[in-house]
C-alpha cells in the first residue's frame, strides 16, 4: 500500500525530457483491495498473549489487576482435574442448545407465516416490533414464576431472546425472494406447498442463516446473564462466583471458555452455510 | 389448440395501458408481438397465460390440449427464472415433480429435453456456472418438459449478446421445425420478430393498440438465407415503429 501511495509523487519527480516521445502508459490502478492473510490473525492473538504474559512476569501488570494468562490456564487445568469443567460446560451447553433450537424453530415458523400471509403480517409484525427491543433478561423474574427456578426459566429466556431476531430475519428473507421465481412457479402450475418449500424457503435460507448467526450470539449473552442470576452450575454461575471471590484467574478462564464457545458456534454456522448454500459461490 | 385474445383492455389505476387488443394464435403458429417500450407487451403476455387479469376483455382457449401436455400455457422468461439452488437437471425436474409421473417416466422426459436442447453434459451444473445463452436453453428445456401447447415467450433473447441471440434463434427455428409448437413471442427486436414470426402484431405506444398485423409467408427455415426479402418487411415495420418509439422514449414512466 505504501508504495502505491508514493507512486504519484514518483511520477511527478520524473524528468519531463521524453515529453513527446514513446512512453508506457503509467499504471494507476491497484490498491484498495483485500488479500486474505490467514496467518495475521493468529499471530496478533499470540503476540498479545505473549506481551500480556511478559508484562505479568516482569511486574508491569500487577497480578491484582490482571492475572497472567498462564495462571488463567492453571485455573482451567484445576477445573478439568476436579471434573467441574464438564459439569459447568454441560449445563451451559444443554441450555444453549435447547433454548436456541426451540427459539430458532419457532422463529422460522412465525417468520414464514408473517412472510406468507397478510393476516399474520398485520397481526404479528407490530407485536414483534414491540417485543424485540425488550432485554429478555429483564423478564427472567417473570419466567421464574412461570416456568420455575430450574432449567425452565433459563431456557425460556433463551427461547424468547432468539425467537424475535429469527422471525425478523425469516420474514425479510421471504420478502426478498425474487417475485419472478414465484411467478415462474405459478406459471408452471406448481402446488402452493411446492412453491413454499422449493422456491420461497431456499430463497430465504441465506437470510435465515445470517439471522442464526446473530441469534446464536444473543443466546450466549443471555445464557450467561440468566446463569448469573440464578444457577448452581453453568459458566455464568462459575464466572459470577469467581468474580465475587476476586479469583481473577478463574474469571479469565471462564470468559475464555465463552469466547471459545462463541468461536465454535460461529464455525458451525459457517459450515452449515457452506453446506446448505453450496449453490452460491 | 388455439389461443384467442378478445378485446383486451387494461388500466393500472388511471393509466390506460392497452386498449382493445384482439388476435388469435393458431395451432403451430408463432405470433410475434412488437411495440415500443411501455406499450404493455409483457403485461399482455401475462394475460395470455393467466398470470394477471385484464380490466376488460377475455382470453380464450379453443380446442383440447395435445395428449400428454402437462402445462398447456408455458412461459419462457426474459430473465430465465431458473432457481439458483437447483442444478440444470433439478430445474427441469422442478416442473415435473407435482405431476405424479413415475420415476422412470420423469427420467425419460428429463433426458429427452436435455438432449434436445444440447444440455446433456451440463445436467449437474449450477445456473451460476452457465452463460446467458445456456441459461435460456435450460429455461427452454424446462418449458419443453411439460409439453406445452402454446409457448409464451417474454423477450427470451433480450438479455443475451447478439451472437448468442443468433445461435438461439437458429435453435428455435430448428426446434419449431421438429415440434411445431405454437407461440406468442414478445420482443422489441425487429430482426427477431421477422425471423421467428409467422404473423407480426405491431402495437402502438401506450395505451397499446394494434397498429398493424403483418403476415410473412416465407417458411421459417428459409428465412436465414432470404434476409433480403425480409429486409423490406423489416423496414416497413421500423417505419411503423419509429415515431411511436420516439414518442414513447420521451414519455415519463407512470407505471412500474
Amino acid at each position: 500500500m505504501s508504495t502505491d501511495l508514493a507512486s504519484p509523487a514518483a511520477q511527478h519527480a520524473e524528468p519531463a525530457t521524453d515529453l513527446a516521445g514513446r512512453r508506457e502508459v503509467p499504471f494507476r490502478g491497484g490498491g484498495f483491495r483485500h488479500r486474505p492473510m490467514w496467518y495475521v490473525g493468529p499471530v496478533v492473538f499470540a503476540g498479545l498473549l505473549l506481551l500480556w504474559e511478559l508484562g505479568s512476569r516482569s511486574g508491569v501488570i500487577s497480578p491484582i489487576a490482571l492475572p497472567a494468562p498462564s495462571e488463567a490456564l492453571g485455573a482451567l487445568g484445576d477445573l478439568v482435574e476436579t471434573g467441574m469443567l464438564w459439569r459447568h460446560l454441560s449445563a451451559s451447553l444443554s441450555r444453549l442448545a435447547l433454548g436456541w433450537s426451540i427459539g430458532t424453530c419457532l422463529g422460522i415458523l412465525v417468520g414464514l407465516a408473517i412472510g406468507l400471509f397478510a393476516v399474520a403480517r398485520s397481526a404479528l409484525s407490530p407485536l414483534v416490533s414491540a417485543f424485540f427491543p425488550i432485554p429478555k433478561i429483564a423478564l427472567l423474574p417473570l419466567f421464574i414464576i412461570w416456568f420455575g427456578i430450574g432449567e425452565g426459566s433459563k431456557v425460556a429466556t433463551l427461547v424468547f431472546g432468539t425467537f424475535f431476531p429469527t422471525v425478523i430475519a425469516t420474514y425479510s428473507g421471504v420478502d426478498g425472494v425474487d417475485r419472478n421465481l414465484i411467478r415462474m412457479g405459478q406459471s408452471f402450475g406448481l402446488k402452493w406447498r411446492s412453491i413454499v418449500t422449493k422456491i420461497i424457503l431456499p430463497g430465504a435460507l441465506p437470510a435465515i442463516l445470517s439471522g442464526a448467526r446473530i441469534s446464536a450470539s444473543i443466546a450466549i449473552i443471555l445464557l450467561i446473564a440468566a446463569e448469573m442470576i440464578g444457577a448452581e452450575y453453568g459458566l455464568g454461575a462459575y464466572i459470577l462466583m469467581a468474580g465475587s471471590l476476586f479469583a481473577l484467574d478463574q474469571l479469565i478462564a471462564g470468559v475464555a471458555m465463552l469466547s471459545i464457545i462463541g468461536l465454535i458456534v460461529a464455525w458451525l454456522i459457517g459450515r452449515a452455510e457452506r453446506k446448505l448454500l453450496d449453490w452460491r459461490l | 389448440m388455439e389461443l384467442i385474445v378478445e378485446a383486451v383492455s387494461h388500466q393500472y389505476g388511471a393509466t390506460e395501458v392497452m386498449a382493445d387488443i384482439s388476435f388469435t394464435i393458431g395451432s403451430g403458429e408463432i405470433v410475434t408481438v412488437i411495440g415500443p417500450s411501455g406499450c404493455g407487451k409483457s403485461t399482455l403476455l401475462r394475460f395470455l397465460g393467466g398470470l394477471e387479469r385484464p380490466t376488460s376483455g377475455k382470453v380464450f382457449i379453443e380446442g383440447a390440449a395435445p395428449d400428454g401436455s402437462l402445462n398447456p400455457l408455458t412461459y419462457v422468461f426474459q430473465d430465465f427464472a431458473l432457481l439458483p439452488w437447483r442444478t440444470v437437471e433439478g430445474n427441469v425436474r422442478l416442473v415435473l415433480d407435482d405431476h405424479r409421473l413415475s420415476a422412470s417416466h420423469t427420467d425419460e422426459i428429463v433426458d429427452d429435453v436435455l438432449a434436445r436442447t444440447k444440455l446433456s453434459e451440463f445436467r449437474s451444473a449450477w445456473p451460476r456456472q452457465l452463460s446467458g445463452g445456456m441459461k435460456q436453453r435450460v429455461a427452454i428445456a424446462r418449458a419443453l418438459a411439460v409439453r406445452p401447447a402454446v409457448m409464451l415467450m417474454d423477450e427470451p433473447l433480450s438479455a443475451l449478446d447478439s451472437q448468442t441471440r443468433e445461435l438461439l434463434m437458429d435453435d428455435l427455428v430448428e426446434l419449431w421445425g421438429r415440434e411445431r409448437f405454437s407461440a406468442c413471442y414478445v420482443t422489441h427486436n425487429l430482426a427477431e420478430a421477422v425471423r421467428l414470426g409467422h404473423r407480426i402484431v405491431v402495437l402502438s405506444r401506450r395505451p397499446g393498440r394494434i397498429r398493424e398485423v403483418v403476415d410473412i409467408d416465407v417458411p421459417l427455415s428459409e428465412r436465414a438465407t432470404r434476409m433480403a426479402e425480409l429486409e423490406v418487411t423489416q423496414r416497413h415495420l421500423w417505419q411503423l415503429m419509429r415515431d411511436e418509439a420516439r414518442e414513447a422514449d420521451r414519455e415519463l414512466l407512470h407505471v412500474d
